[in-house]
């Protein structure tokens, strides 16, 4: 239970789930080696740790940001132009993560003080208009960014796909940079999520948490509110900028659409409240879902559209067309928010313990 | 010490011009800065005209929150199905659109904007049953809520309408310019700022003037003495929210002729900037939206031509000197 911070998944149909997910994740890159599961399988590890991260916010201190992207996409930047810059070297990598970890931090920390200090639904606004402002500047500081057409990069030798480390005749599976690459990223997602498990299941969780239900009270137990809710931010937006590293690790690219744009956002939040907010792991449950549904839904739509438009249905095919599986998700997401807000894992839970309160 | 009969008329509360002001100093420092005095000019009306049209777009937003205390982050759904529902009329009728005179104009464009509010309108009245009545009184679950619904309304309308940009020309009489002497006044504009101009002040009158208006303030001072008092202030606010969708449809339209196009992401662009706006002025205040309005547009209008790389993030600029000067914004709405 250490590992878990004390903080076990308490339902045995959402342990077995999240054991399923993660051995899953843990055996991809050796049972499913196609480019596309590949894929899926990181970007499941990338968001379950964004969305962890943006749980810690939403869930645990009931402060709606959209700015999470920000500071996915400062991580993702910092990596992509440290190693287009000074070219496919570690100390590329190492100058990347020290240039973009302390920049999302410091924005984190501007923002914090700034707007957690004001009226608590103008933070919501405020984190809005900044994440705006600085997707136009990625767009346009094109010298630095590469503009729309984002940066494209080399790895360093040891994670190329053409490094072979452990060749396919010792155990059957082919270990090669790309397989490294994964491990990396599974490894830093799930020591980010247990850390971010350690943070919520401190002393510092549960003061968040008091914020949460009544930051008034909070305050006047001698909380400095300001600053918890600031110190959470930053722990936040670091993980976060970790993670978009790891996500330019993976696909040696960073652009606008990739890292900053406002889809990214509403995705997070989607997979955010159906996984399940204030839990942590919902994270995971959400995020893997959420991506699934996403690669594999669309395909099973594209079938029901067809079979709409042939039986001559009116707007139906328009409906089910697999580019409106947002559609689907957006009534979903809205029917979890009003019918069981605390997600898959909170509805898992409730069996056995009493709800902890609805998050106001 | 002073004696207060019981006749004596209430004190006022002291009216706070500084920030009415702030438009005129700004346009008026820009003066110089700009040189050319007809330049200053056409960016002078084209800022009041952008603000104008932000402002309807935007004022829906600050009454249902000053109102209702409804955080609607699904409010750029309504402008852009009222643009899109103007289509429905424009588009078919372009013979009538392109024509050149302004009555006949003028005859297409009104069912088009009549048609847009009340379908806004109408869709303002399912999501408050369906989506906000259940979470009231709860910021956190508002904003999903909306911001759900606002997905569901562009996934919508992509559906509906397919994913292309609609191109929607101005009619022809309101197209060129008025030329006096080396001023050149786009005819669009004008009728923007008129426009944008009566809404302001007919939503000043209502509130101000009218027992509705009356009722409203009350309403949201102390719900349940005007409950108490035997008014139905559910159907007040319902009133309200539905008013302020119809006038984010209306605003949905101008806009859309301002640009010559609709899109279905188009209420998802606009969000940034009327909440930039709506906090600028302070959440829920009509007067602080207005100008908030005009100051976007002036900075979005003068730095775009002074500075044109700083104008990007100029709005951000011009919230947070706000801010820093009135951590709630211009007029902040004191009863919360």
């Amino acid at each position: 239970m250490m590992i878990l911070s004390g903080d076990p998944p308490r339902s045995r149909v959402l342990s077995i789930l999240l054991v399923a997910i993660i051995a899953a994740l843990a055996v991809a890159p050796l049972l499913f080696p196609g480019a596309k599961a590949m894929n899926v399988a990181t970007k499941i590890c990338i968001f379950a740790a964004l969305v962890a991260s943006y749980d810690l916010l939403l869930g645990y201190t009931g402060s709606v940001s959209f700015a999470h992207t920000m500071f996915y996409g400062i991580g993702s930047y910092g990596i992509a132009i440290a190693l287009y810059s000074m070219g496919p070297t570690w100390t590329a990598v190492a100058t990347g993560l020290a240039l973009a970890l302390p920049l999302a931090a410091l924005l984190a920390l501007g923002i914090g003080l700034f707007s957690l200090r004001v009226e608590a639904i103008f933070f919501a606004m405020i984190t809005l208009a900044v994440a705006s402002a600085f997707l136009v500047l990625a767009s346009q500081l094109s010298w630095l960014t590469g503009g729309e057409d984002g940066r494209s990069f080399q790895l360093p030798e040891l994670l190329r796909p053409g490094t072979i480390l452990i060749p396919k005749d010792w155990f059957g599976f082919a270990i090669n940079g790309r397989t490294l690459t994964y491990y990396i990223v599974f490894a830093a997602c799930a020591a980010m999520i247990l850390g971010l498990l350690r943070v919520v299941n401190s002393p510092f969780g549960r003061v968040l948490q008091a914020i949460r239900e009544n930051r008034f009270r909070a305050e006047a137990l001698g909380y400095r509110t300001v600053f918890h809710l600031t110190y959470a931010n930053c722990l936040a937006a670091l993980v976060a900028a970790s993670a978009g590293a790891l996500n330019a690790l993976w696909l040696r690219y960073a652009g606008p659409d990739t890292s900053l744009s406002f889809s990214i956002m509403l995705d997070i939040l989607l997979m955010v409240v159906i996984g399940g907010m204030g839990t942590m792991y919902g994270a995971i449950v959400g995020a893997a879902i959420f991506i699934l549904a996403q690669n594999y839904l669309q395909a099973l739509m594209s079938v029901a559209s067809e079979a709409a438009a042939n039986a001559g249905l009116p707007l139906l095919p328009g409906l089910l067309h697999p580019d409106r599986w947002l559609l689907w998700l957006g009534l979903l997401f809205i029917a979890s928010v009003y019918f069981f807000p605390t997600g898959i894992v909170g509805r898992l839970r409730a069996g056995r313990i009493k709800p902890s309160g609805s998050v106001h | 010490m002073t004696d207060l009969a019981a006749t004596d008329p209430l004190p006022k509360p002291k009216r706070d011009f500084l920030p009415a002001l702030l438009p005129v100093i700004l346009a008026l420092a820009m003066l110089p800065l700009i040189g050319s005095g007809s330049s200053w000019v056409t960016l002078t009306v084209a800022s009041l005209a952008m603000g104008m049209m932000i402002f309807i777009m935007a004022s829906g937003l600050t009454l249902v929150f000053g109102l209702m205390d409804v955080l609607n982050f699904g409010h750029g759904a309504f402008i852009a199905v009222g643009a899109y529902i103007a289509t429905l009329v424009l588009l078919p009728l372009a013979g009538s659109v392109q024509a050149d005179s302004l009555l006949v104009n003028l005859a297409v464009l009104a069912p088009a904007a009549l048609l847009a509010m009340a379908v806004s309108g109408a869709l303002g009245l399912v999501v408050e049953r369906v989506l906000i009545l259940p979470v009231y009184g709860q910021h956190l679950k508002q904003i999903l809520m909306t911001t759900g619904g606002l997905i569901v309304a562009e996934q919508a309308l992509y559906a509906l309408w397919g994913p292309q940009i609609i191109p929607l020309p101005l009619p022809s009489s309101l197209r060129g310019s008025f030329i006096i002497g080396d001023v050149a006044i786009a005819k669009y504009r004008l009728l923007a700022m008129l426009v944008g101009l009566v809404v302001f002040l007919a939503i000043q009158l209502v509130l101000n003037r009218t027992k509705i208006g009356l009722l409203i303030r009350a309403g949201v001072e102390n719900r349940e003495m005007v409950e108490a008092l035997g008014y139905r202030i559910r159907q007040l606010f319902l009133g309200v929210f539905m008013v302020g969708s119809a006038l984010a449809g209306f605003g949905g339209i101008m806009w859309a002729l301002y640009r010559e196009q609709v899109h279905a992401s188009m209420g998802n662009d606009l969000t940034v900037l009327i909440f930039i706006v709506v906090i600028i002025g302070g959440l829920g205040s009509i007067g602080g939206c207005f100008i908030g309005a005009l100051l976007v547009a002036m900075v979005a209008n003068y730095g775009g031509f002074l500075v044109p790389k700083l104008a990007l993030v100029s709005n951000i600029l011009l919230m947070v000197a706000v801010l820093m000067w009135r951590p709630r914004g211009l007029y902040a709405v004191t009863s919360r």
